[in-house]
């Protein structure tokens, strides 16, 4: 059993399981939105966490004091997600009907005195707050390892657990990919998105039918590779950032045979079996043409594509083709990670003449 | 029981409670506004609101127990800086005289806890506003200083990280600042940064690059720490609290609180 769990807890099958989830979540959500759902799946949850903190291995990094954290981001996440779907299910329920969602109902529209009601509200969520941080700071000391030696460095050495996603991507991506331009995206993508989503609707209520397109965008990039990618980093990293299960030692001595191939060798040496040109871009040119074709055929095919064309439609053409562009940036993501399972990919183009490696 | 209420009545009629409070208890609709109104603090507030806005169910109130949080760092880190000295001498032996010489003895918990609370519930607070559409128009501006908000969360987070200048310190600050020096044309191990060679003068060398400005040197050393302590006591909390008080002015200005249209 924990050896199952293990090996399917690697990235290479666990990402699949997500993204099945991750449909199934978008499809299935007014299920999933329910009470009594919430309520079972809790449950099994804490049942399956518990079974896996009576392993010493699971035990020691969860209880790790920075780690403590991510388990409370954790379950803050699932608890908010199922939250505002159950809301959202409500609201869809009540607009299919021709009401209004519940924030706007008459009752709701009305308006109340700021002292007593929120000034309350503040206050109690105020006291909560210090109440939680006072426990936790009581029972969970602060870590503090040995003083800073420059000479000699810990393995494995990881970022703050915010930034565990981006070292994480740092196994399918160069630095200045994974730590540079796929990041500044992301902050470029999250203040473009009120400027594209231009659906009127579902401002200022919970509601999922109404917003699927967008909904899916967003959750999928939060849940499935942020969020997703931080637990992977965290738990499941060890000595030279290699994987290890939950129910692991991190031995040190786990070694993975790993030959990772670039595509210009698959192409030149596996495929035709001649030696690499030397001409730097002729080398690299399958790749090229790949990440090239990439971009512009998936374009292409998504114009013609009837969700595409009618997104054209109202957005108009740059918000189209911004929005195109940054949906297949967070794309090569994942299509980088199946490469790499798939097929020991290391590059797509490799030029470490430039520093150019992607 | 007369008696109480006799007393509370003569607190409430002296000179001081009066200069304080200038009005009466807010249990009428005129004391209600005013206490609102008179209130500097109170006053980031409307005097009345839409009951949508106002229930826990829908804000979670995840963006006030942020500013909370960060209100509470910014006590218990002053309280930090009177007992620690960022250079590479003292910090570490300061970090663990904290737990002696601070009240309490929990006052670095506190801290570093908040951190990590305020990074989960800045986040929290994003996925709300998006799980709403809040960011929709006319709040489209409001969302992006809130993206910016939240990055310098991220690095104020971060710059603390190295202070208590252990192992676990230098080398996730190593780990995350190494990355800078990929930065396209602008890191010297990035793309593009041997391109701008002038004969064998290299113009982006690991002598100026941006890593080196970020440390202040080619490694996590002395001089990273101080740019680190002052980035994280005195820059960053500086910009975050005149970004947190146009976000507010915002808010109120889009409208207030979100609701449907
Ligand atoms: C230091 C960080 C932040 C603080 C202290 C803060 C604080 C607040 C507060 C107190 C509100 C009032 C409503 C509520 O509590 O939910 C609010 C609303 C809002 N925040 Fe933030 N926020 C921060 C970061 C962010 C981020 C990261 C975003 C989005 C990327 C954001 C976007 C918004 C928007 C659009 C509203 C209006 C919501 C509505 O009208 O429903 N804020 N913020």
């Amino acid at each position: 059993m924990k050896e199952l769990v293990n090996t399917l807890s690697d990235p290479k099958y666990s990402f699949t399981g997500v993204i099945i989830g991750f449909y199934l979540f978008m499809k299935y959500y007014r299920t999933i939105g329910t009470v009594k759902f919430f309520i079972s799946s809790m449950i099994i949850i804490l049942g399956v966490f518990i079974w896996m903190m009576q392993d010493p291995n699971f035990h020691a990094i969860i209880v790790w004091p920075d780690n403590v954290p991510i388990v409370i981001l954790l379950f803050a996440v699932i608890f908010f997600t199922w939250f505002s779907i159950y809301k959202a299910a409500i609201n869809d329920a009540r607009i299919e009907g021709g009401e209004t969602p519940v924030e706007g109902s008459v009752e709701n529209r009305e308006k109340v005195w700021t002292w007593p009601n929120l000034v309350y509200t503040e206050l109690m969520a105020g006291t909560l707050c210090v109440v939680i941080l006072v426990i936790w700071s009581i029972f969970l000391k602060a870590p503090l390892e040995e003083p800073a030696n420059p000479t000699w460095a810990p393995n494995p050495a990881k970022a703050p657990w915010y930034f565990l996603g981006l070292q994480e991507m740092l196994v399918y991506f160069d630095p200045w990919m994974a730590g540079v331009v796929l990041p500044g995206l992301i902050i470029v993508g999250l203040i473009a998105i009120p400027y594209i989503d231009t659906n009127p609707k579902g401002n200022g209520y919970y509601t999922m039918a109404e917003r699927k397109v967008a909904m899916g965008g967003f959750l999928f990039g939060w849940l499935a590779l942020w969020v997703y990618l931080i637990i992977i980093g965290t738990f499941l990293r060890g000595p030279n950032w290699t994987f290890y299960g939950p129910f692991e030692v991190w031995d040190f001595h786990k070694v993975v045979a790993e030959a990772n191939v670039n595509l210009s060798e698959f192409f030149w040496i596996k495929g035709l079996g001649i030696s690499m040109p030397s001409n730097i871009f002729l080398r690299e040119i399958v790749g090229l043409i790949v990440t090239t074709g990439y971009y512009v055929g998936l374009t292409l095919l998504c114009n013609r594509s009837q969700l595409g064309s009618s997104l054209m439609k109202s957005l108009g053409k740059i918000r189209y083709y911004l929005l195109i562009l940054l949906l297949l940036t967070m794309g090569l993501l994942p299509v980088k990670m199946y490469l790499r399972w798939l097929f020991n990919l290391k590059y797509l183009v490799a030029m470490p003449e430039f520093e150019f490696n992607l | 029981m007369a008696k109480k209420q006799s007393l509370a009545q003569y607190v409430a009629n002296t000179q001081v409670w009066k200069s304080i409070f200038r009005h009466g208890p807010p249990n009428n609709a005129r004391n209600r506004a005013a206490v609102i109104a008179g209130n500097v603090f109170l006053h980031l507030h409307p005097i009345k609101l839409k009951r949508s806005g106002v229930q826990l169910g829908y804000t979670w109130c995840m963006g006030g127990l942020t500013f909370f949080v960060f209100l509470s760092l910014t006590v218990t880190g002053v309280l930090l800086m009177f007992y620690y000295r960022p250079t590479a001498e003292y910090a570490f032996n300061d970090i663990i005289a904290l737990r002696e010489h601070v009240p309490l003895g929990i006052m670095r918990e506190l801290h570093r806890w908040g951190a990590h609370l305020m990074v989960i519930t800045v986040w929290l607070h994003m996925f709300r506003v998006f799980m709403t559409g809040s960011y929709k128009p006319p709040r489209e501006f409001n969302w992006g200083v809130g993206v910016v908000l939240l990055v310098l969360t991220l690095l104020l987070s971060f710059t603390g990280y190295l202070l208590p200048w252990d192992q676990l310190a230098i080398w996730a600050i190593a780990v995350g600042s190494n990355m800078a020096k990929a930065t396209p044309f602008l890191g010297h191990g990035g793309p593009g940064a041997n391109l701008a060679q002038i004969g064998d003068f290299v113009m982006v060398s690991d002598k100026n690059d941006v890593r080196y400005q970020l440390l202040g040197g080619r490694f996590v050393g002395e001089p990273a720490l101080l740019r680190f302590y002052i980035l994280h006591c005195v820059f960053i909390p500086l910009v975050v609290g005149l970004l947190i008080a146009v976000h507010f002015w915002r808010v109120r200005k889009d409208g207030g609180i979100s609701a449907p249209l």
